[in-house]
């Protein structure tokens, strides 16, 4: 019956969450702390906290977390297949319907409008970011390297990262 | 099986290196599937995230499982989503056993308070390579500032930008047939 529940309260928070990202927390806050109290508001910090530090959508990361601690790790897995179903069916649905129709008016009409939206939406994404990333000299010295080295040199992304990392671990310890 | 166990690892290492959520994995993805592998193109990418944007969940799944669909059919997106979600499963549970002993070193704290920075360099340099892609036209330039604005400034839900974004541009593209025709 846990099982029921945990998959079905994570098929919820993955179908009618948009957005992304930090969007989902207030509707996992609603749903794992105040319906299902499954964690405390402690708990709940804790698991951003968490997510922080450990890679992957935030959505995935609380299901897991939720899941194990109530039920152990089957209770993780059903909790993430929970929050992923939805996402599933209808991305695999829509993109079997834009392949098909790709060339026709409707969907190069659409995508002419969005296409260049998208560059928007990252580039405020970037702008959010940097507002809670960036907060002193030190941030804003290991932002700027980065910045130069990915300009500079093609380094891939997760060497980037790990760089970053032990940027932060020396300059913040001084 | 090979075609399917690459876009497993491929996304494996998109969702053991996606700090920050959401738009964190663009770099990732666009340096894994657009440059290296040459799987889609920058279009059809951009493409993809408004897609992924704009449906319920979490970003990099709905990119991942178009992106297995679009390159080798449904259980190309099973493989996908295993790769994007297997990472996360694995560390929450080693996190969620050790945190009360892992949230006191100091050392680690300074590594991910390290990373965020570089976060916004790399998502700042995936949308300067994302808007190279596209062509250079004014309704482009204009739609880019718009839907940024709308989001940095008006604090608009992304959803509603781009739903207005995709009418503006049906409204574009069926103008610009009509002339065409009459020309």
């Amino acid at each position: 019956m846990m099982y029921l529940e945990l998959f079905l309260t994570f098929l919820k928070i993955g179908g009618f969450s948009f957005g992304g990202g930090y969007a989902m927390l207030p509707l996992i806050e609603e749903e794992i702390v105040y319906i299902h109290q499954w964690l405390s508001q402690q708990e709940f910090i804790d698991i951003i906290a968490i997510s922080q530090m450990s890679p992957g959508p935030i959505a995935v990361n609380a299901a897991t977390f939720v899941g194990f601690k109530h039920v152990g790790i089957l209770g993780s897995i059903v909790a993430t297949f929970g929050v992923v179903f939805t996402s599933f069916i209808l991305v695999t649905t829509l993109a079997k319907v834009i392949i098909k129709h790709y060339k026709s008016t409707v969907v190069t009409g659409i995508f002419t409008g969005i296409r260049p939206a998208v560059i928007g939406l990252i580039g405020a994404a970037c702008v959010s970011l940097f507002k809670t990333s960036i907060v002193d000299y030190k941030s804003l010295l290991i932002g700027f390297t980065m910045l130069i080295l990915l300009s500079k040199t093609r380094l891939h992304p997760i060497s980037i990262i790990m760089i970053s990392g032990i940027m932060g671990v020396v300059v913040f310890s001084i | 099986m090979d075609t399917y166990l690459k876009l497993f690892w491929i996304f494996f290492r998109v969702g053991a290196f996606t700090f920050g959520g959401g738009y964190a994995m663009v770099p990732i993805i666009q340096k894994e599937i657009v440059e290296k592998k040459g799987l889609i193109s920058e279009t059809e990418f951009l493409d993809i995230i408004a897609v992924a944007q704009s449906l319920p969940g979490a970003i990099a799944v709905n990119t991942s499982v178009f992106v297995g669909y679009k390159t080798v059919g449904v259980l190309g997106s099973v493989f996908a989503l295993l790769g994007t979600v297997l990472p996360s499963l694995f560390i929450i549970i080693v996190l969620a056993i050790f945190y009360n002993y892992i949230k006191d070193i100091n050392s680690i704290q300074l590594f991910f308070k390290g990373v965020r920075p570089a976060i916004v360099a790399l998502i700042f340099m995936s949308a300067v390579k994302l808007a190279k892609a596209i062509d250079k036209t004014k309704f482009n330039y204009f739609i880019i500032t718009a839907a940024f604005l709308a989001i940095a400034v008006l604090d608009i839900h992304p959803i509603l930008v781009v739903i207005a974004c995709a009418c503006t541009g049906l409204i574009y593209t069926a103008r610009g047939k009509k002339e065409n025709d009459v020309s």
